[in-house]
């Protein structure tokens, strides 16, 4: 009976060591985010300018990431008006599809979507990308040449996040009514001047704004978790391969949390 | 002159450095030496501002560089080149990118003069013709040449060389002392290297250093080294298993 005791007693210990380790490591992760973030963008307003670097690195998080929002944004706008066209018949509402989808795609499933699909795309390239840089010492290298890495790497990172995040979504959105119009008019027959008319009705530009606004804190969750796993790495090729993997993990969840303060702030 | 004066590191618990004394004569090659794991990294990249230490300071000429804050410890950086142990050359871009990137960020010549020094600095480390190469096309020894020529490339005072002989072949780890010895006579610089390549370390070494738990145990020319009768150090020199260092 002692030894039960001991045993649980044993076991809740381990599991509160282990609670309490990943609170600490919970904090610490936001803390380094936060004065990265802060250092990034104190280095980024300071002279001179890496314009050449943030370019580049806006090439790639944005026009790289174009074929996959594409796919995504039409394909989800195709779907939804498929969906909601079913739906909505059955109360005889159908020239509310068009409303429907322009709707869900500004508002929420365009900037959440593609911010979830260049987090996979981009983010767990740039957290491997820094993390190889780190365990071979190229980080390190920076340093020693009296090159400010976080100015020289992250900063470009966070700012081409912030700028082409916002881009995407417009993206997603467009390609996304276009793949609703295309099945709802011609493919479920709904009148083309009702479904184009209801839509421009019923969306605003607020709509639009706030769906823009979700993006632009994606933008910057998903490129400075993807830095931090990266510029933290140790531990070698399997040390890299889980940055790549928590970064990714840890963006995706922080999009769909803030998603839901922010829609609820904006609602 | 570089003084490292009771320099302590330790890292979650684990004494690395416990107070390592060492003096670095200018224009002087210096060789560290010590069994993996002994901290030998650790103590340069103190020299270097990479890490900060628990206790002690390191003094170049008059200057503390262990209390500098960021801005100026960037500005001492500039004094020094640094070779890394897999050379650190940056994956994305060519040789001539890699050599020429810190006269890209710390001067205003243009590139076309970049390349000219680039071009000078990687003949004095032996290549011709490479500058186009991405590192991954490059042997490992062709890589240290490389990093070699990028620590050099500003005309520091002070080189560091992280085991700039590790994974290579015996031939080419003697190809890499000469090209020290060429490149130090010529530029008149201050060499600190790492090592645990005793061959190499006696052909180079004006001064050797013995680092042994975390503390500098003995120190001298190589002829002072040699007739060391210090148990440790001559294990170590002697590579031999048994004696008071343990193999675990």
């Amino acid at each position: 009976m002692k030894n039960i005791f001991n045993n649980k007693a044993r076991i809740t210990n381990a599991y509160l060591e282990k609670l309490g380790k990943d609170a600490v490591a919970l904090i610490k992760a936001v803390g380094l985010m936060s004065l990265m973030l802060g250092s990034a963008l104190k280095l980024a307003a300071t002279p001179p300018f890496k314009l050449k670097n943030v370019f580049k690195q806006m090439e790639f998080v944005g026009v790289q990431s174009l074929f996959v929002v594409v796919l995504t944004g039409s394909f989800t706008g195709m779907v939804l008006a498929l969906q909601s066209f079913t739906a909505l018949k059955r109360f005889g509402a159908e020239s509310m599809v068009g409303p429907t989808v322009a709707l869900s795609m500004a508002r929420e499933l365009g900037p959440v979507l593609s911010g979830l699909m260049v987090t996979g795309r981009a983010g767990s390239a740039m957290a491997t990308e820094l993390g190889t840089m780190r365990v071979t010492e190229q980080i390190d290298a920076l340093a020693t040449m009296a090159v400010n890495p976080v100015k020289h790497l992250i900063s470009p990172r966070v700012l081409a996040g912030i700028c082409m995040f916002p881009v995407l979504t417009i993206v997603t959105d467009f390609v996304g009514v276009i793949g609703g119009y295309l099945v709802g008019v011609r493919l479920l027959g709904i009148n083309s001047g009702v479904y184009i008319g209801r839509t421009v009705d019923l969306l605003h530009v607020q709509d639009i704004f706030s769906g823009l606004t979700k993006s632009l804190f994606f933008g910057l969750i998903t490129t400075l978790v993807a830095c931090h796993y990266g510029y933290y790495t140790t531990g070698g090729a399997e040390g890299v391969g889980k940055a790549a993997t928590n970064s990714v993990v840890t963006a995706s969840v922080l999009i769909l949390v803030s998603d839901y303060i922010l829609s609820s702030f904006m609602a | 002159m570089i003084k490292i004066e009771g320099l302590k590191k330790s890292f979650n618990g684990k004494k690395v450095l416990d107070g390592a004394d060492l003096e670095i004569e200018k224009g002087k090659i210096t060789v560290i030496i010590g069994r993996s794991g002994e901290g030998k990294s650790v103590l340069i990249k103190h020299i270097i501002g990479l890490l900060k230490p628990d206790d002690g300071r390191i003094m170049l000429d008059e200057q503390e560089l262990t209390a500098l804050n960021d801005a100026d410890l960037n500005e001492a950086r500039k004094r020094f080149g640094m070779l890394f142990q897999g050379a650190a050359l940056f994956d994305s871009m060519t040789v001539a990118e890699n050599v020429g990137f810190p006269l890209k960020e710390h001067t205003s010549l243009s590139w076309e003069e970049i390349l000219k020094t680039v071009t000078e600095k990687l003949q004095r480390v032996g290549l011709v013709g490479v500058e186009d190469m991405m590192p991954a096309d490059l042997s490992g020894g062709m890589k240290k040449r490389v990093g070699l020529a990028r620590a050099i490339v500003m005309d520091p005072e002070i080189v560091l060389f992280d085991e700039p002989t590790t994974g290579l072949d015996p031939i080419m780890s003697d190809s890499v002392a000469d090209l020290v010895l060429d490149t130090q006579k010529a530029l008149n610089t201050t060499y600190i290297l790492i090592s645990h390549d005793i061959p190499f370390s006696y052909k180079i070494a004006d001064k050797i250093a013995m680092l042994h738990e975390g503390k500098i145990i003995a120190e001298g020319t190589v002829k002072q080294m040699k007739e060391n009768q210090n148990p440790i150090l001559r294990q170590f020199l002697e590579g031999r298993a048994e004696g008071p260092i343990k193999v675990y």
